[in-house]
């Protein structure tokens, strides 16, 4: 799974806004056509919380704009090596984005 | 606004809410397989209607057309995400819609100029699929690509609303059981379809022409649905053949001669009789750029010679003026190509302006085949009317009468009658 941070933040030009859609669509059609896309989707800045036992509900978390985790895509790799390289195409890193890459766990 | 402005905008909406509703309904069934074609419609239809809505008393938005698609892309984006289509997607498209990251630029992509007549064409290469007959073709052609109602359609063909929608109905269930899909058929299959896709506009493009209509000779919306068409396949590089634009060429030609073909009081004017400064010489022009385009490869097909007979025709400054010798060694040669009786029947007529009248009837009556034929027995009435032999012009007018169900037709034959039965 990749997590997305960082990439726009609400404050582009519609232009920026539609190429780097068209980017991330392309990106995706050429995972898909390799045969490796599973799914993901852009997640919304405001969500909430619920924590610990007690199930307590907080809106959040409220961390800097780069710091917030904008999306997640699920790809198949051989390995982490193969889904590093595979994450090299992502159009986020065109606005200094970041991406977080984790292995699914076997149970 | 007067009630002309009021109609006038009427009959512009019409034919835009056709045209668009069938470049939509090929998106949309582009975009949700064939399984979905009725949720297409659906969508399509609902978009009209809020056009409709929206547009009343007159307030036509300035682009009519980037309207009606925001609001088709809004709905598809909507029902999309409420996974409210029906059947599974199953094509290369379904996983982009799958992921928010690519479902709005995908449907926003779809609703391209370059996607809209890509949709447009795997949509004729699926409805001439080899599993229909061509009636079958040509009313799911009409229906969905070109937007035409079952009622519209019932009328062109002289047939009624429940025989239409049967055939639909029956033609989309074959699509959804033989899981016909809307890719492009593969290398070996293409030159087949293309030349299928062909055979149909053809036919469509005559029902036009020759519309056996009681009421109006020349359904000339049909025959500019078969030129769109023809024009799209000319604009893709897989099926801009030269026989394409032979038969777009021959199109051009027929339809140049709208203007002159019936008079004010909606009566047959003739060839010979036609006012040739009232043919759109716009599309002579065009049919003579599309016939050299034509002039290429190695096949010689019958499109090149129907062609190249029209233009013939079409570029004679007079009747006087035709190269009839040219056209009857193209008829011959189109006759070796295609022994067929109506094309022989247009050869005789050709004999009779280089060999005179009396070798034409001695070539026609050897024709047997075709004595139901209305044509063939006008044909036989005018040549022994210009021979001077009333009597058996007047007997072949009189059973032409009882062969065409045209109101034009008859009151074209009644006169010819008249003429043979004066002293």
């Amino acid at each position: 799974m990749y997590l997305f941070r960082g990439g726009m933040n609400g404050s582009e030009s519609p232009e920026v806004r539609q190429n780097q859609m068209e980017k991330w669509k392309q990106w995706i059609d050429d995972l898909n056509k390799k045969g490796i896309y599973v799914a993901g989707d852009p997640l919304q800045p405001a969500g909430k919380q619920v924590n610990g036992k007690k199930k307590a509900i907080t809106d959040g978390p409220f961390v800097e704009a780069k710091e917030m985790v904008g999306g997640y895509l699920i790809v198949f790799a051989k390995d982490i090596n193969d889904a590093v390289e595979t994450s090299k195409g992502c159009p986020i890193f065109n606005l200094d984005g970041k991406v977080e890459i984790r292995q699914v766990q076997k149970m | 606004m007067s009630r002309a402005d009021h109609s006038d905008i009427n009959q512009t909406i019409d034919h835009l809410f056709r045209h668009e509703s069938g470049k939509m309904v090929a998106v949309l069934t582009r975009l949700f397989g064939f399984p979905n074609i009725e949720q297409a419609e659906d969508i399509v239809q609902d978009t009209i209607l809020t056009a409709l809505e929206s547009w009343k008393f007159g307030k036509i938005p300035p682009n009519p057309q980037a309207w009606l698609y925001l609001t088709a892309k809004n709905k598809v984006i909507d029902i999309i995400r409420r996974r409210q289509i029906k059947h599974k997607i199953d094509n290369d498209l379904s996983f982009l819609l799958k992921s928010e990251y690519t479902l709005t630029p995908a449907i926003q992509e779809m609703f391209t100029e370059h996607e809209i007549r890509d949709s447009q064409l795997r949509m004729m290469f699926a409805c001439c699929h080899p599993s229909f007959s061509q009636e079958a073709q040509i009313t799911l052609m009409l229906n969905t690509l070109c937007g035409l109602s079952v009622r519209e359609i019932a009328d062109a063909f002289l047939s009624n609303d429940e025989t239409i929608q049967k055939r639909l109905y029956r033609t989309k269930e074959k699509l959804r059981n033989e899981k016909i899909s809307l890719d492009y058929p593969g290398a070996d299959a293409m030159q087949e379809r293309t030349d299928a896709v062909l055979r149909a506009l053809y036919l469509l493009f005559n029902e036009g022409y020759n519309s056996s209509h009681p009421k109006k000779l020349i359904r000339e919306d049909l025959c500019e649905e078969a030129m769109r068409l023809t024009i799209l396949l000319t604009e893709n590089a897989k099926t801009n053949l030269p026989h394409t634009n032979a038969l777009l060429a021959l199109m051009c030609y027929h339809v140049s001669r709208f203007p002159a073909r019936m008079d004010d009081k909606g009566f047959i004017i003739l060839l010979k009789d036609q006012d040739r400064s009232r043919w759109n010489h716009f599309l002579i022009k065009a049919g003579n750029e599309y016939l050299s385009r034509s002039a290429s490869g190695g096949n010689l097909h019958e499109y090149h010679i129907e062609a190249a007979i029209a233009s013939l025709h079409a570029n004679a400054k007079a009747y006087e003026n035709t190269d009839w010798e040219r056209i009857l060694n193209l008829y011959t040669l189109l006759l070796r190509m295609n022994d067929n009786p109506v094309v022989a029947l247009n050869r005789c007529l050709v004999i009779g302006e280089t060999k005179g009248c009396e070798a034409a009837i001695i070539e026609l009556e050897k024709m047997k085949s075709l004595q139901e034929n209305c044509y063939y027995q006008t044909s036989l009435g005018e040549m022994y009317l210009k021979n001077g032999n009333k009597m058996e012009a007047n007997k072949h007018f009189i059973h032409a009468l009882s062969l065409t169900s045209s109101l034009v037709e008859k009151n074209l034959i009644r006169s010819k009658i008249k003429m043979s039965e004066e002293e």
